[in-house]
């Protein structure tokens, strides 16, 4: 950080839940200790609840209409404006992520520049991938047909436990570029930046509700949310091995759309894998009639 | 109601097909008997006939089907696709020179009607085939990576209603991409699978590639969770791709689920009446209603209720009820005691509830099982036949006011597989489409497939697609970086 007058006491800051575009506590009014590498205090984060959980789905089902309808065009600004809010707090960022995951400062500043790189490229995706996945299929018959990807609806997701901030981001941004909403649950010993983003979130046109941010213990906030009946998917990233299958089990009574941990490295070339994780196609049809004699008839 | 003109009988000749009296499993290229000599019968659903005795594969069977897809899964996937492609052509062709012995046979293993086997099952079959033989050596193109490879060995399970087809769109796109298959058709439909393995025989398929298991849901259960397994692909009800779903949890097996429906048909006031009901029949009644993306409940706009139900009652006493290899039938028998018995259930159901029950007169044969085509008008959302998939020739008619009341009474459902959209104003097509939680929407058509059209379904209908590109990402795991999906 810059220069601090010796002398001035700095301001905390109180890491707070984004949810429904606000900044709740968690409703049980639970904290836990978030510490650095090396053990020493950072902050308390919210240790959130499973009526936290539920009442974050209830945000993203509510965004969901909105965002899902929006012009790809207008997503792809928004998550644009995302990556412009980013840069600005970019020293913050990699102040948080250099204490958090115990790295250099150079180490920090590039996985921040990546993760800010990975949302402007997953702007530009908005309204592309339907070119890429979807298009018209020749029938054999006088049909008009096209298929076309729609967003598969509330999507959780338990970001990486390692990667506090390229690894959410590289998660998080596919979810909601395809027009998805998202409950992101954090880290569960590396919360901060993903706080943090909820309130770059907050200021960068996204409405309140297509994401929300839950921190507090992995196992005690995805149970519900795998099991929930609103919700449409669920990345397992932040999952161990036993618990990913306990979610899925649990995922399959709504036969949510599942995708299974893995292991990955978060700088390279993330493909389109995630973007189409969650993503229906629906293909329509429609006559096409004929120009015959007799005039055109279905 | 009287026809103005009766039909004199125009039965499809049985000579053409010649049924044995006993088939074995199709395991390694042989017909093998079932590891402890278990069989079961299949019978005609339309007269209650024993066509054939077939193997109940046991979990042992099943490892032995698995090993010897395993064993072909090397040298079948390091073929030229252009080689795999050839086999397919191959098998398409004998498909098409067979088709009206192998429509026969499915209409007695099924009870569907012989102009549906002959115009809709088949051909299907057949292009299926042709599609992705040509894929086979193009995968590179499909946009899922240079260099996609093969799973490995896929567990196959497909339903009853249309035995044939179904085979079609689980064996085609698993072969082009080169894995290998075992292959468990339905319980009381097993014969044309059999008859598809003595055409893999034919064109010479190596032997393991293909693999048939004859038996009931145990087959399937140990088919689900035997470990050598890399993909599921199953067809049937949402309650068992649950239970598949839960199976799998935690292993590396891929799924793709595609299960039932309750899809709404929407008639908006300015729809040409005569064709939307020409629709609404195509939507419920083809395959005697037994498809998981019938158009199962009617949402018809207020103000044209009356007219389109008393016009579609009109066109109801017109269908032809009966012998399934009669060339006239429209409906055929119910594919099974069980099947009649859930369908007498659930409109019995309706009646208690309180809905009003309507069927044309018709009278329906002694032996076999018969359902007559029926309507229920009076429908509520709370109806469980509103809300219950009821795979029969059961209509739910339900009514709105404005576009938001029909979209929301669509999607008002725990399945997303099918819906169908009747008017004459195309934003109106579009803007409705755009909100149908579905994966297939007929707009002015109904019960349209085609093997280039992409079929699956959102929420509780499954999910993954077949057909089409998509129908390839099913059996690839594409080269990207991250490798695996």
């Amino acid at each position: 950080m810059s220069t601090v007058d010796a002398t001035r006491l700095s301001v905390f800051k109180t890491y707070k839940l984004y949810v429904g575009g606000k900044f709740p506590r968690s409703e049980s009014g639970r904290v836990y200790e978030v510490t650095d590498s090396k053990g020493a205090w950072l902050a308390h984060a919210p240790l959130s609840s499973r009526k936290d959980a539920r009442d974050a789905v209830v945000s993203a089902r509510k965004a969901f209409g909105g965002w899902s309808g929006a012009t790809a065009y207008n997503r792809g600004q928004v998550l644009y404006r995302i990556a412009e809010m980013l840069e600005g707090r970019r020293g913050q960022f990699v102040r948080e992520v250099a204490e958090a995951e115990g790295l250099p400062k150079a180490k920090a500043a590039a996985a921040v520049d990546a993760a800010i790189d990975r949302w402007v490229w997953y702007a530009g995706w908005t309204d592309k991938i339907a070119q890429v996945v979807g298009g018209a299929n020749p029938v054999a018959g006088p049909f008009f047909n096209l298929s076309t990807p729609e967003p598969t609806g509330v999507v959780t997701v338990l970001a990486p436990q390692d990667s506090s901030f390229l690894g959410l981001v590289s998660v998080l941004a596919p979810v909601i570029a395809t027009g998805n909403t998202a409950v992101v649950v954090a880290s569960e010993r590396l919360p901060l930046p993903a706080l943090s983003l909820g309130e770059v979130l907050a200021t960068s046109d996204l409405p309140g509700g297509v994401v929300n941010v839950l921190s507090g213990r992995t196992a005690e906030i995805a149970a519900p949310l795998a099991a929930h009946q609103d919700v449409n998917g669920i990345d397992l990233t932040g999952a161990d091995a036993v618990l990913a299958k306990e979610l899925e089990i649990a995922a399959a009574d709504s036969l949510k759309r599942v995708l299974r941990p893995h292991a990955t490295d978060w700088r390279s070339d993330p493909g389109t894998r995630r973007l189409t994780a969650f993503l229906e196609t629906k293909t329509v049809w429609h006559p096409t009639g004929s120009l015959g004699a007799s005039g055109s008839s279905y | 109601m009287a026809s103005v003109f009766e039909y004199a009988p125009a039965p499809e000749s049985r000579a053409v097909v010649d049924i044995a009296p006993s088939y074995g499993l199709f395991i390694d290229g042989e017909f093998t008997e079932a590891a402890g000599g278990k069989v079961f019968k299949t019978v005609s659903p339309s007269t209650e006939e024993v066509l054939a005795e077939v193997a109940q594969a046991s979990a042992e069977d099943i490892d032995r089907a698995v090993k010897a897809a395993r064993k072909a899964f090397g040298k079948w996937s390091a073929l030229p696709g252009t080689e795999r492609a050839k086999y397919l052509f191959r098998i398409a062709r004998i498909i098409q020179e067979r088709s009206r012995e192998l429509a026969v046979l499915e209409t007695l293993d099924n009870g569907k009607p012989i102009r549906e086997t002959r115009d809709t099952d088949l051909p299907l079959v057949a292009a299926h085939f042709f599609y992705y033989a040509g894929w086979a050596d193009k995968l590179g193109h499909a946009g899922l990576g240079a260099d996609p490879r093969p799973l490995g060995v896929a567990g196959q399970i497909i339903p009853w209603n249309f035995p044939l087809l179904m085979l079609a769109w689980k064996i085609a796109p698993a072969l082009a991409t080169g894995n290998t298959v075992v292959l468990k058709p339905a319980e009381t439909t097993p014969l044309s699978a059999l008859f598809f393995a003595d055409i893999c025989r034919q064109a010479g398929l190596p032997k393991g590639v293909v693999n048939i298991v004859t038996g009931d849901g145990g087959t399937g259960a140990a088919l689900v969770s035997h470990p050598d397994i890399d993909k599921i692909a199953f067809t049937g009800s949402t309650a068992v791709g649950k239970a598949i779903a839960r199976e799998i949890a935690g292993t590396d097996k891929r799924a793709t689920l595609e299960l039932g429906g309750k899809g709404a048909n929407i008639v908006f006031d300015d729809a040409p009446v005569d064709q939307a009901v020409e629709g609404i029949v195509t939507g419920i009644f083809f395959n005697q209603g037994q498809v998981c993306c019938a158009g199962s409940r009617l949402l018809v706009q207020e103000s044209v209720h009356d007219e389109v139900l008393e016009s579609l009652k009109r066109r109801l006493s017109t269908l032809r009820v009966g012998d399934p290899l009669d060339k006239n039938t429209d409906l055929g028998a119910i594919n099974s005691a069980e099947q009649l018995a859930r369908i007498t259930a659930l409109a019995e159901t309706g009646e208690a509830e309180g809905a009003e029950r309507w069927s044309p007169a018709c009278d329906l044969p002694s032996s076999g099982y018969w359902f007559a085509p029926t309507l229920f008008t009076n429908v509520t959302q709370a109806h469980t036949i509103a809300r219950d998939e009821i795979f029969g020739p059961v209509l739910s008619v339900l009514t709105f006011r404005t576009p938001e009341e029909a979209v929301a009474k669509a999607n008002n459902t725990q399945y997303g597989l099918s819906a169908g959209i009747w008017t004459e104003k195309g934003s109106r097509i579009l803007a409705v489409a755009a909100r149908l939680r579905a994966g297939v929407v007929w707009a002015n058509t109904f019960n349209k497939f085609d093997p280039t059209s992409p079929f699956g379904g959102y929420k509780e209908s499954g999910y993954g697609r077949e057909g089409g590109r998509h129908g390839l990402e099913a059996y690839l795991a594409p080269s990207s970086p991250e490798g695996e999906r």
